[in-house]
């Protein structure tokens, strides 16, 4: 039955540009759906880890930096009198080089931190998003700094027997992050369900009983954060060939926030959460730009997160699962609870 | 060697303020267990507050300040009551995200009633430097630091002196058994978050005047005073105290002999090398809250 649902869903959204041609609002979708990968793979992290990394946005930025500076090149000074040149490389390299380099902060970021969990990893993942975005504001040789890294080449696919194909057209551009948001999620999809991914849950839920029937702490966490990191580089390679410029306020905090809005609304630890929660929140402004003031939407987003927390405290998805469950045990004979209390644990 | 001196004297005041920010910080993580990010928001209040207080309703700038440490005292109080008295008992991350939303709304809120411009308070200061041999600091610099100064040791009174403090440090120590003892734990939280609070409202109304005030201020006065209480070590405040001024000292020498595009690097950076090398803080040995 989910597979129904999640086949239904993506030949819903594929369909969409079929009936959609406001520009604006195609725009609106792509962002969002890149926002949402971001979303995914923050989920990845806070929902199965429990570990809530609020630098999230500096593998996006990251993975932004490294695939516009590789398929745009750079002429840079060293200290000692080193130049360093880079010509350009195809987009497609810059996508996969964002993912590696950024997949590489993640074991950095992961590799400090996780000996110092709870607040302090929250702290460092700040602090180190905060440090990225003031090497990219200040190292104006490599990026430009403020001024911005413009004319970012759009993607190029090479098809074979029909030549090559660059992707800058809305329709194209959509259909690509639909393509990545799938391959996203079915990837943290097969993770979770993994060993890794049970690793992952039982130290979230009770990492003594994790440790004592042998998962190794810093190494599950690790490599969930290199997974997280390199998919949310892939995410900012996209909104680079994208929008085509980028600027050191893409490391801003708010991103962040955004990301983890999406990812508390929809529901932490289940699959589905950071795309329900995306949409939400990827679209409310769309509908809100006409009636409200930018300002009073940042402070109905804050309110609606403080809300949710009280409200639905563990977000849409698991709310509506759990009740969706609760019926069908009821309706069902006594006999079936055991088999959905064990299909509620898995995530939804 | 004058620029040095020069260096040193700006790590004094500016440490001075950071201090105030770090010790409320690291009272309410201490005591209460709540990653407190509405505090650069009430930095930033302080600050609105002296502006509103000297510049529209025409007061005199030494009422105004006590004006705006009231007003943040309300303000953390009322955060308290609405926010966190509700969440008490769920995990650190949840109070931490409303925290967060709680800080987007009212910043967002600042930006829309205040506007993004920055403004600048008019103090009765004069405007020429006092002039001590190689060195010149301003008057309202002098004054910044003597009333930082003082507020950190009616703080530390405060917490060591007083039948409140004494409650505040039983709660830090074992909230159950404070409470078998008859501390009202619900009253101690209220009052350790609005002292916090006020506390960055402090910093911000006496940092403000020196440079302009605009929405956004506190976000960086959120992260040094995070920076400050992780050198110092978490709830500790004789460490917040000396993480304010190392702070403050890394930041001049790095601006000045560095780049002054890193200045605000300097807090991250620290707060990075600390994690990888002492991850308690640098005086965790020391007594904690007092």
């Amino acid at each position: 039955m989910k597979l129904g649902v999640a086949i239904l869903t993506i030949v819903a959204l594929a369909s969409v540009p079929l009936w959609l041609r406001d520009p604006y609002l195609m725009n609106a979708l792509i962002t969002t759906g890149i926002f949402i990968i971001g979303a995914m793979s923050l989920n990845l992290l806070l929902g199965f880890t429990g570990q809530l990394s609020l630098g999230h946005i500096a593998f996006f930025g990251i993975g932004a930096y490294v695939s516009a500076l590789t398929s745009l090149g750079f002429d840079i000074g060293l200290p000692g009198g080193f130049r360093v040149v880079h010509d350009p490389w195809p987009p497609v390299a810059g996508f996969a080089l964002a993912i590696i380099v950024a997949g590489l902060c993640g074991y950095l970021v992961g590799l400090l931190s996780f000996r110092v969990r709870g607040a302090y990893f929250v702290i460092v993942t700040i602090s180190f998003a905060e440090v990225v975005r003031l090497v990219a504001l200040n190292w104006v040789e490599l990026t430009q700094g403020p001024l911005a890294l413009t004319n970012i080449p759009s993607i190029t696919i090479g098809l074979p027997e029909l030549g090559s194909l660059t992707l800058r057209t809305k329709l194209q551009n959509y259909y690509l992050v639909l393509a990545v948001a799938v391959a996203a999620y079915v990837l943290i999809s097969r993770l979770v369900h993994s060993h890794f991914g049970r690793a992952m849950r039982g130290l979230m839920e009770n990492e003594t009983l994790a440790v004592s029937v042998g998962i190794d702490v810093t190494k599950t966490l690790t490599l969930a954060a290199i997974i997280s990191a390199g998919i949310a580089g892939a995410a900012g390679s996209l909104y680079a060939h994208y929008i085509r410029i980028i600027d050191p306020e893409v490391f801003a905090f708010i991103n962040t926030v955004t990301m983890v809005i999406m990812v508390i609304t929809g529901g932490k630890g289940s699959l589905a959460g950071p795309v329900v929660g995306g949409m939400i929140f990827g679209l409310l402004p769309v509908f809100l730009r006409p009636i409200m003031a930018p300002e009073a939407q940042w402070i109905a987003y804050g309110g609606v997160l403080v809300v949710i927390l009280f409200v639905l405290p563990r977000g849409i998805v698991p709310s509506l699962a759990q009740r969706f469950a609760q019926r069908r045990s009821r309706a069902d004979s006594a006999g079936t609870v055991a088999f959905s209390e064990r299909d509620a644990k898995e995530p939804a | 060697m004058s620029e040095f001196l020069q260096h040193l004297i700006n790590m004094l005041v500016l440490g001075g303020t950071y201090a105030l920010l770090g010790i409320g910080l690291t009272l309410i993580f201490g005591i209460m267990n709540v990653v407190n990010f509405t505090h650069g928001v009430l930095y930033t209040f302080g600050a609105y507050i002296m502006f509103i207080v000297v510049h529209q309703l025409g007061v005199d700038f030494f009422v105004a300040l006590p004006l705006a440490v009231l007003a943040g005292w309300l303000l953390g109080a009322a955060i308290e009551l609405t926010l966190l008295r509700p969440l008490r008992g769920s995990d650190i991350d949840t109070t931490m995200l409303v925290m967060i939303g709680a800080w987007i709304a009212m910043q967002s809120g600042a930006l829309w009633i205040w506007g993004g411009v920055a403004k600048s308070v008019a103090t009765p200061f004069p405007e020429a430097p006092l002039v001590l041999g190689p060195v010149s600091v301003s008057w309202l610099r002098l004054f910044v630091l003597a009333a930082a100064g003082m507020l950190i040791v009616v703080t530390y009174l405060l917490i060591n002196r007083t039948k409140l403090g004494c409650a505040m440090r039983a709660t830090f120590q074992d909230q159950d058994t404070a409470s078998l003892m008859g501390v009202n734990v619900d009253l101690i939280y209220t009052s350790t978050f609005a002292i916090g609070s006020s506390l960055a409202a402090a910093a911000g109304a006496l940092l403000g005047p020196v440079y302009v005030i605009f929405p956004q201020m506190g976000d960086l006065a959120a992260v040094k005073a995070f920076a400050i209480v992780i050198l110092g070590g978490l709830g500790n405040i004789t460490g917040a105290v000396i993480g304010g001024f190392i702070l403050a000292l890394a930041e001049e020498l790095g601006a000045g002999y560095v780049s002054s595009g890193y200045r605000d690097a300097m807090g991250f950076l620290i707060i990075i090398a600390v994690l990888i090398f002492k991850p308690t803080g640098l005086f965790a040995r020391s007594e904690r809250v007092g």
